[in-house]
C-alpha cells in the first residue's frame, strides 16, 4: 500500500531519535556504571566496585530505604483519600459527576513546582499554618518541624499524586456493570456487603494501576524532597543529582540510576501481572 | 386463587415522561404470569419495580399481607433473573450461585448442600468451578436461573431471560422454564416482548401498551377473545373489519352477519384460521381472489380480495396451494366484537 521510501521516511525519524537520545544515553550509562572516578578523572577501568558501594555504604541504603518507606506512606495515603472520592464520584455524583470529575483533574494543570512551593508557604515557620496556631492559640511558638521534614516531603507527594490514584480507580469502576449491584441486592445484600463483594474486588485493577504510579512516581521524585525535604528528608533522586553535579562521581550515580531502572521495571511488571489477574470486567 | 402479590394503582414517573399508568394486577401463588409489550411499554419498568430497583411514584406493592413498596431490594423475597443474566465475573459458578445463602448466614453444609441441589437442578454442576467468562450463554442463563431460585424466593422475576440465546435454544429454554416452574410451584413473572413466547409459557398473560394493562387473561382467551383492536393484531394475524350494525346484522362491505352487538358501529376480529373455502353448511359466504400467498410448511397465509376491494388474511393448510376465485366461509360466532385501542 506504502511505498518502501515512504514507510522508511516515517519510520526512520522516530527511531532514530529514540536510539540517539534514549537508547545511547542509557548505554553510556550502564558503561559509566562499571567505570571508577579517582582525583576528577573518571578511570575507564571496568569493575563492580560501585554495586558494592552501593549494597555496602550505610549511606546510599539508608537514603534508598527512606525512599521507598516516603512512597510507600504517599501510596498509602493516596489510596486511602482518593478510593472513597473515586468510589463516590462513580456511583453517587449523579449529576454532577462531569463537574467534580474535572475538579480532580484541573489541580494537574497547575505546575508542580507551583504546588510544591504552595505547600512551603503553608508550612514555614511562618507559615500559613503555623499563624493560624498561634493566631488561636493552640500553640505559643511555631513549630519548625512541619517544614523540611519527611512528613512535608510525604504531604507534598500525597497532594499531587492523589488524582493519579483517583483517576484509574475511577475508570475501573466505571466498567463495573450497574446490573451486578442490583443482582447483589436483589440476593438479599445490603449495599455495605456489596461493597466489599462485588465493587471492591472487581476495584482492585484500578488500585492496582493507582497505587503503582504513586509509588512509581513518587520512590523517583526529587523536587519535593529537595524543597520541602531538608537534611532529614534527601531522597535516593536528589543523591544521584549531586553524583552528577558537585560530587562528580557520575560512575556512583550512574549505578544508582541503573538500579532504580531495574527495580521500577520490575515493580511495572509485577504491577502488570496482578492487575491481569485481577480484571474480570 | 389467592393473591401472592397485590400491584395497587402503581403509576411511575421519570421526569415528565409517564411511563406506567395506574396499573392494577394480582399476582397468584405458583402462577406464571407473563408482562407481554413492545419495547417502551414500561413493561421492565413494573418488574424493576416489583423487585425494589425503582420506586412507584404513586400506588402500593402488597405481598402476603404486607406492604412491598417500602422494603429496600434485599429485604424482598423475591429473586430476578436479569435480562444479561448479571453473574458476577469474579466468582466462579458455585459461588454466584452460593452468593444468597452465604449472605444469608446458613451454615457451610447447608450452603454446599443447596448449591449442590440448585446447580444440579439446572444441569450445571459440573461447571461449578469454572468462571462465567468460561461458560455459555445458555449455561449463564441456567446459573443465573439457579442463582435465583436458591434463595427459595416467593416470587421470581424474569426479564427477557432468554433473548439473548438463539432460536433453537430459546425454544427448548421455554419448556424447561414452564416445566421447572410447575415442578417448584414458586410464582414467576416474566417480561418479554415475544407473544409467541408468552403463549407458549404463562398461566396468564398481561398485555402491557404505553403504560397501560390492555388485558389480562390466559393465552386462550385473550387469543379468541381478543379486549382490543391492538391485542387481537398484536396476539397473532387477524382481520379487523370495521362495520355498521343495524338491528343484529353487521356489515362489512359486501359482507354481512348476525351479532348481538348493539346497534352503531363496531370493530370485529376475524382470525384467518376462521376463514374457510366454503364447503357448505352454516356460515357467511363470499368470493375472492387470491392476491398473494405465503407458505409457512403446515399453513399458508392468503392476501385475499373481496368483489368490493376488501382485503383479508385467510390461514389454509399447506398442501392445498389455492389459486384464483375461490368461494369463503366463515362462522358468525368467530367474528368477535373488540374495543377500540387508544392512539392505535
Amino acid at each position: 500500500m506504502f511505498s518502501r521510501a515512504y514507510k522508511a521516511a516515517v519510520t526512520v525519524p522516530p527511531l532514530a531519535w529514540v536510539i540517539a537520545f534514549l537508547l545511547v544515553p542509557y548505554l553510556l550509562m550502564f558503561c559509566y556504571s562499571f567505570w571508577t572516578v579517582s582525583s576528577g578523572n573518571i578511570i575507564h577501568h571496568w569493575n563492580l566496585g560501585n554495586y558494592g558501594d552501593l549494597l555496602t555504604k550505610d549511606v546510599y541504603r539508608a537514603t534508598l530505604f527512606r525512599s521507598m518507606w516516603i512512597a510507600a506512606r504517599v501510596t498509602a495515603f493516596a489510596l486511602l483519600l482518593g478510593y472513597p472520592v473515586a468510589y463516590f464520584l462513580s456511583f453517587y455524583a449523579g449529576r454532577r459527576k462531569d463537574l467534580l470529575y474535572q475538579l480532580v483533574i484541573i489541580p494537574l494543570w497547575v505546575s508542580y513546582l507551583v504546588r510544591a512551593y504552595a505547600w512551603k508557604t503553608i508550612l514555614g515557620t511562618d507559615g500559613v499554618l503555623n499563624t493560624l496556631l498561634q493566631f488561636t492559640h493552640l500553640t505559643q511558638h511555631p513549630i519548625n518541624s512541619l517544614l523540611y521534614s519527611p512528613f512535608a516531603v510525604v504531604l507534598t507527594l500525597t497532594h499531587i499524586y492523589t488524582p493519579f490514584v483517583i483517576l484509574p480507580i475511577y475508570a475501573s469502576m466505571e466498567h463495573i456493570p450497574r446490573n451486578l449491584v442490583e443482582a447483589s441486592h436483589d440476593l438479599g445484600a445490603t449495599p455495605r456487603q456489596t461493597f466489599w463483594r462485588i465493587v471492591f474486588p472487581l476495584s482492585v485493577p484500578g488500585m492496582i494501576a493507582g497505587a503503582t504510579f504513586a509509588f512509581v512516581l513518587s520512590l523517583g521524585d526529587f523536587l519535593a524532597p529537595l524543597l520541602l525535604g531538608g537534611p532529614s528528608g534527601i531522597m535516593i533522586s536528589n543523591v544521584v543529582v549531586s553524583l552528577f553535579g558537585a560530587a562528580y562521581n557520575w560512575p556512583l550515580g550512574a549505578a544508582i540510576s541503573l538500579c532504580m531502572l531495574v527495580l521500577v521495571v520490575t515493580l511495572l511488571f509485577l504491577a502488570e501481572r496482578l492487575e491481569r489477574r485481577w480484571s474480570y470486567t | 386463587m389467592t393473591a401472592l402479590l397485590s400491584i395497587r394503582d402503581v403509576a411511575k414517573q421519570f421526569g415528565k415522561t409517564q411511563v406506567l399508568g395506574n396499573i392494577s394486577l394480582d399476582v397468584a401463588e405458583g402462577e406464571f404470569l407473563t408482562i407481554l409489550g413492545e419495547s417502551g411499554s414500561g413493561k421492565t419498568t413494573l418488574l424493576r419495580i416489583i423487585a425494589g430497583f425503582e420506586q412507584a411514584t404513586s400506588g402500593e406493592l402488597w405481598m402476603a399481607g404486607q406492604r412491598l413498596d417500602p422494603q429496600p431490594p434485599y429485604r424482598r423475597r423475591v429473586n430476578t433473573v436479569f435480562q444479561n443474566y448479571a453473574l458476577f465475573p469474579h466468582l466462579t459458578v458455585a459461588d454466584n450461585v452460593g452468593y444468597g445463602p452465604r449472605i444469608a448466614g446458613v451454615s457451610n453444609e447447608e450452603l454446599a448442600s443447596r448449591t449442590g441441589q440448585a446447580l444440579a437442578m439446572v444441569k450445571m454442576t459440573e461447571h461449578a468451578n469454572k468462571k462465567p467468562s468460561q461458560i455459555s450463554g445458555g449455561q449463564a442463563q441456567r446459573v443465573a436461573l439457579a442463582r435465583a431460585l436458591v434463595n427459595r424466593p416467593k416470587l421470581l422475576l424474569l426479564d427477557e431471560p432468554l433473548s439473548a440465546l438463539d432460536a433453537n435454544l430459546r425454544r427448548q429454554m421455554q419448556l424447561e422454564l414452564k416445566t421447572l416452574q410447575r415442578e417448584i410451584g414458586i410464582a414467576f413473572v416474566f417480561v418479554t416482548h415475544d407473544q409467541e413466547e408468552a403463549m407458549v409459557m404463562s398461566d396468564r398473560i398481561a398485555l402491557l401498551k404505553d403504560g397501560h394493562l390492555e388485558q389480562v387473561a390466559t393465552p386462550r382467551e385473550i387469543y379468541a377473545r381478543p379486549a382490543t383492536t391492538y391485542v387481537a393484531q398484536f396476539i397473532g394475524h387477524t382481520n379487523l373489519l370495521p362495520a355498521i350494525v343495524t338491528r343484529g346484522a353487521a356489515r362489512c362491505g359486501a359482507l354481512t352477519w348476525r351479532t348481538g352487538v348493539p346497534d352503531g358501529t363496531a370493530i370485529f376480529s376475524l382470525r384467518p384460521e376462521n376463514i374457510r373455502p366454503a364447503v357448505g353448511g352454516e356460515g357467511v359466504r363470499f368470493r375472492a381472489r387470491v392476491k398473494q400467498q405465503a407458505f409457512h410448511g403446515a399453513t399458508e397465509l392468503l392476501q385475499v380480495e373481496c368483489a368490493d376491494g376488501l382485503m383479508l388474511t385467510v390461514r389454509m393448510a399447506g398442501n392445498i396451494n389455492p389459486t384464483g376465485d375461490i368461494e369463503f366461509q366463515f362462522s358468525a360466532a368467530d367474528a368477535f366484537p373488540v374495543r377500540l385501542s387508544e392512539s392505535n
